[in-house]
């Protein structure tokens, strides 16, 4: 690791403040993504502004359905919430299945969309709830949030304060881990509601996290896991890697969207 | 066998320091005025040096001195050494290419190392390191040992053309071609033996201390094997003379063969060391151990097995193609030659065996042994042709083992090995019934039920162990001795000291070593401590792999406690005036057999260093060496029988069952034992299924590099094992005792795949067996 300044935000207000103020800085939430990249020299930057203080930033809140999630909630917090897991079982199973302990009660929820790591397994979720997300400047839909591996809707300055949704009527997330990173190769989060259904994948695109729209229209008039057998997301729109082809993928992420629809019909 | 002794199930001493983090290991270590170490590593998998500009890099804060390759040839050091010399079949010597610790005109894997910063603190040596500016002119490389056959490959070394190393074979290759041309049915296979990464807990480190007032150098290091360390700096590196040269291997957190070398970095730090004027540390981080750690199999075959009209087995002939890396490592040589083809005749009369070898230079990390080394290669294609042979004659694999199996001890192999004992019946009927191999036609079909698929596949290896008789392998081209040695003292009130050359790197010596002296002389194993991995303590030794501690290092543990026996009888005869034959050993008592005469162990130890009354003649003290070579390689054998399920919409393989019944000959503490099963079956599992080193094969950069893409096996991937033993001793050492190291990765691997391809019904299918292969292998079918 390179040398480093250390600052500890109190504040949203603070952290955008002190950000403003450092040359080359970075926001820090759980540093699982982040201080590893930096251990290995590939991110150096000269500030690292820590988000883990701010008090406003934690916590799950469920109101009915209304479900808030602050941006600085662990993954461990999430998977284990009682509340949480009577209106929405599904995300908590997928924040359970995050990494290892060490990773799930370090790890923030905010940090991994910021992130929009392409096997990362949140940013499933967040498409298939419709989720919004909050931040320090404006909220935007989880739909315009994530723009491709990697890279997100949010200006270097800006940080994710918390994530919304609605609790759908029933939900699923199914995941096939990389053997080895045991992200995401293939994950679908399947989402039923009044409004029909939505179907986020991660893992496998080539772009990161898309919906798979021909499966959400076959299940809004079918909700079963036959209601998939005759469709197929495009291998050639597929990542491709010494884990997986892009036709395995394909046919994981088939697989996957099968699993979590007929865990819940 | 008293409660601490021989065959007790006793806990490990050293456990209670290593699971409360107080193991002290070479990072633990600190010397007054210490700096620390970063190289600068080729980020080239191939490239010429044309210049080193270290002048930045010496200028940055911290920096205590860069220094590179040129200046280390003109001190004189020495280029790294492969110990054991093959000879190609048409005579000639392999072809070692020059291996300097710090390379300077030209780099042959990505990791290479080509120069050392020191300086006062890690961070401050790695960004120095950062700034040393090496001028490369980048060369096309070669990662795969048939390319780097091929004509028109890189050449790597100057003095291998075509990049060979040896072209090498054994057994009578007229015999077995004329045995196949008139066999009944030949069974033909291609295999493939993974590459893998040893993945010691512990990455590498040296700390290398030069004391210029006494000319002395002392080095901490992660060995294997201090004392071959140090005989081989000081004659062939030119570090210092032995008696100048001091090497500590402390605590040591696994090795699994890779830790046995002596690389660049520990060469270089004490170096660096008398010419910096500091104590240097290097301490590996992980990237670098997966760059530059010696890796592990990495064979091509093609092996063909024929059978008479009866199904007995007529001839073996295997053709392999081995990469040995960019460098020969220390015994690279020696294990695709002696410690693999000379093992195929497996657990079966084979009238006729024939093995080619080639190895070549490939632009990758030196590959050496690895737990199994060789053998694991040997079993892997052998019981996976011996099963595939049994699918193509319509006969059950155990059977078609069974009609072939070796039944008379001891068994001249055509192939140089000559087999110590064994009853190889006893442990595939004990895997059978253990693993209910009649009952599994029930459970694939409830699996069908269930939409999984069901296969069952065994694999009945055998190994040598007990590395080795020094004379025979002299001859093989070694160039050393494999015996061990070990000093017992026993101090004036009793407690007892075992020197050993032997070294724990998590095998449990400082238990197993000192249940022997309970079980002699009725002490507990309390008052017994094991001293082992220091040069300046322990006289020589050869160090630990090959499963040799047991058979070779206890066996030279019992010669000395054979010897500080003898000298307490005459001792206590002495003093309880009976006749020496009378007196035993018994709980702690010296005794006259049959009376009451007594005396304490305590007593006669104290009588031997207070010497107020020894016998006429007798030297006062109560202390022995003695060095055992073994007579012969011992031969642990047995039989793996796994059960998987097979998901085929994903591929995924799940372990339903595993049974192992190993053959170790005696057992010193069944439990260590167990505990080294499980280890190498996890490390067996782990090569059949999940883990693989892969390289670009156009950069040469390693694409494994990290647990991201590397798969090590993890508690969930591994099934609750079955593990049981059958007895019959080894008639070559004191003990009995066979060796129990590394079974687990030789056996497991082809009772895996035998599994999976049985469950899949093709067997087209290389390891690791992961999810997209079986898939891709089910969807082939
Ligand atoms: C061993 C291991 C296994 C893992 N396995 C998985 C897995 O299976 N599935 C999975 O999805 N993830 C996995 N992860 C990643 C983990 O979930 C991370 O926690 C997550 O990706 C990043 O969250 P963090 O809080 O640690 O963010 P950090 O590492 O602190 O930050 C990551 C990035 O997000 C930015 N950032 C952080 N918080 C905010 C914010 N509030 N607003 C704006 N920007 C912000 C940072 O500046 C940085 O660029 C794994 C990580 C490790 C180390």
């Amino acid at each position: 690791m390179y040398e480093t300044h250390y600052h500890r935000a109190g504040s949203v207000d603070e952290a955008t403040k002190l950000m403003a103020d450092a040359e080359g800085g970075k926001y820090v939430a759980g540093g699982q993504t982040l201080i590893p990249t930096m251990k290995q020299r590939l991110a150096a930057p000269d500030s690292l502004i820590d988000l883990r203080h701010i008090a406003d930033l934690k916590g799950v809140t469920v109101n009915g359905k209304d479900v808030r999630i602050g941006a600085g909630t662990p993954h461990a917090e999430v998977a284990g919430s009682t509340q949480l897991q009577a209106v929405c079982p599904g995300i908590c199973y997928l924040a359970g299945h995050i990494g290892d302990p060490h990773v799930r009660h370090m790890g923030t929820i905010g940090g991994s969309i910021a992130n929009n790591d392409p096997a990362a397994d949140y940013p499933s979720a967040m498409l298939a709830l419709d989720a919004t997300i909050h931040t320090s400047k404006r909220e935007i839909s989880a739909g315009d949030f994530f723009i491709g591996m990697f890279e997100t809707a949010l200006e270097e300055d800006e940080i994710v304060t918390a994530v919304s949704f609605t609790a759908p009527d029933k939900c699923a997330y199914s995941k096939f881990p990389n053997p080895a990173s045991r992200y995401a190769m293939a994950g679908v989060f399947v989402a039923k509601s009044g409004d029909g259904v939505r179907v986020g994948v991660t893992g496998a695109g080539m772009d990161g996290v898309f919906r798979w729209e021909e499966a959400e229209a076959a299940l809004a008039s079918d909700f079963s896991a036959a209601a998939l057998d005759g469709l197929s997301v495009n291998a050639g729109d597929m990542l491709e890697d010494m884990h997986g082809s892009s036709e395995y993928r394909a046919n994981l992420v088939k697989v996957m969207a099968k699993r979590a629809v007929a865990a819940i019909s | 066998m008293g409660i601490e002794g021989i065959g007790a199930r006793v806990a490990r001493k050293e456990d209670k320091r290593f699971i409360t983090g107080k193991g002290r290991y070479t990072d633990d270590m600190s010397v007054p005025g210490m700096k620390h170490a970063a190289f600068v590593r080729s980020p080239h998998a191939h490239a010429v040096i044309k210049g080193i500009d270290t002048s930045e890099a010496k200028k940055m804060p911290g920096v205590i001195g860069v220094l590179a390759g040129a200046e280390m040839k003109t001190d004189g050091i020495g280029s790294l050494i492969c110990g054991w010399m093959i000879h190609s079949k048409d005579g000639s010597p392999m072809n070692m290419g020059d291996w300097r610790p710090l390379a300077e005109t030209k780099v042959r894997y990505v990791g290479d190392a080509v120069a050392i910063v020191v300086a006062d603190t890690k961070a401050q040596a790695r960004d120095a390191a950062e700034a040393v500016k090496v001028d490369y002119e980048v060369l096309p490389a070669v990662t795969s040992a048939v390319d780097a056959l091929k004509p028109g490959a890189p050449q790597i070394h100057d003095n291998a053309p075509g990049n060979q190393i040896y072209d090498w074979e054994i057994g009578d290759l007229d015999a077995v071609d004329k045995a196949i041309a008139s066999a009944a049915h030949v069974t033909t296979l291609d295999i493939v033996n993974n590459r893998l990464v040893p993945n010691a807990m512990e990455p590498r480190a040296a700390l290398g201390v030069y004391d210029e007032a006494e000319d002395h150098y002392t080095c901490w290091t992660t060995s294997q094997n201090p004392h071959v360390a140090r005989l081989v700096m000081s004659a062939f590196y030119n570090v210092a003379p032995e008696n100048k040269l001091r090497v500590i291997a402390p605590d040591v957190g696994g090795g699994f063969g890779s830790k046995i070398y002596i690389y660049p970095e520990e060469i270089t730090c004490l170096w660096a060391s008398k010419k910096t004027g500091v104590p240097v540390k290097w301490v590996a981080d992980r990237t670098e151990s997966f760059l530059t750690d010696a890796h592990g199999r990495d064979h091509v075959t093609t092996i063909k097995m024929a059978f008479d009209a009866d199904n007995k087995i007529t001839a073996l002939k295997a053709d392999t193609i081995a990469n040995l890396g960019a460098y020969m490592s220390l015994f690279s040589s020696v294990v695709p030659t002696y410690l693999h083809a000379i093992l195929y005749s497996g657990q079966y009369v084979i009238p006729a065996i024939h093995c080619n070898m080639r190895t070549a230079y490939t632009n990758t990390v030196p590959v050496d042994a690895y737990r199994g080394a060789g053998r694991p290669e040997t079993t892997y294609a052998l019981e996976r042709v011996v099963e595939t042979a049994a699918r193509e004659l319509g006969v059950s694999p155990a059977e078609l083992r069974r009609k072939n199996f070796i039944r008379e001890w001891p068994y001249q192999t055509p192939v140089i090995l000559q087999y110590d004992s064994g009853d190889y019946e006893a442990s595939l009927d004990a895997a059978m019934k253990a693993a209910d191999y009649d009952g599994f036609p029930e459970r694939k079909a409830e699996a069908e039920s269930r939409g999984k698929k069901r296969g069952i596949g065994m694999s009945c290896y055998i190994e040598a162990c007990g590395i080795a008789p020094s004379q025979a392998i002299g001859s093989l081209g070694a160039g050393v001795g494999l015996w061990e040695s070990a000093e017992i003292r026993v101090n004036a009130v009793g407690t007892v000291e075992i020197l050993t050359g032997s070294h724990s790197h998590g095998q449990g010596h400082e238990t197993t070593f000192a249940q022997l002296v309970s079980d002699r002389f009725g002490v507990p194993i309390d008052s017994v401590s094991v001293v082992h991995g220091d040069t300046d303590k322990v006289q020589m030794g050869m160090g630990t792999y090959g499963s040799r501690s047991g058979p070779v290092g206890m066996s030279a543990v019992v010669k000395a406690l054979d010897k500080v026996e003898k000298k307490a009888k005459m001792i206590a005869a002495h003093l309880l005036e009976a006749d020496e034959s009378d007196i035993v050993i018994e709980n702690g008592q010296v005794k006259v057999a049959g009376t009451d005469k007594a005396l304490g162990w305590h007593e006669v130890a104290l009588n031997a260093y207070t010497a107020h009354n020894l016998p006429a003649d007798m030297e006062p003290g109560l202390k022995e060496t003695a060095f055992f070579d073994p007579a012969n390689f011992s031969f642990p054998a047995g039989c793996h029988i796994c059960e998987v399920e097979v998901d085929p919409d994903t591929g995924k393989v799940e372990i339903v069952q595993f049974v192992a019944s190993d053959d170790f000959g005696n057992i010193i503490n069944p439990m260590i034992v167990e505990g080294q099963v499980h280890g190498g079956l996890a490390q067996g599992i782990g090569q059949a299924l999940l883990e693989n080193a892969s390289y670009d094969p156009e950069t040469g950069q390693l694409l494994t590099a990290s647990y991201m893409d590397y798969t090590m096996p993890r508690a969930d991937d591994l099934p609750s094992y079955h593990v049981s033993n059958t007895v019959t001793p080894s008639p070559l050492n004191p003990l009995g005792i066979k060796g129990c190291g590394e079974a687990g990765a030789i056996g497991s691997p082809p009772a895996l795949i035998n599994a999976i391809t049985d469950a899949i019904g093709n067997n087209n299918l290389n390891m690791p067996a992961t999810p997209q292969r079986v898939w891709a292998a089910i969807n082939a079918a």
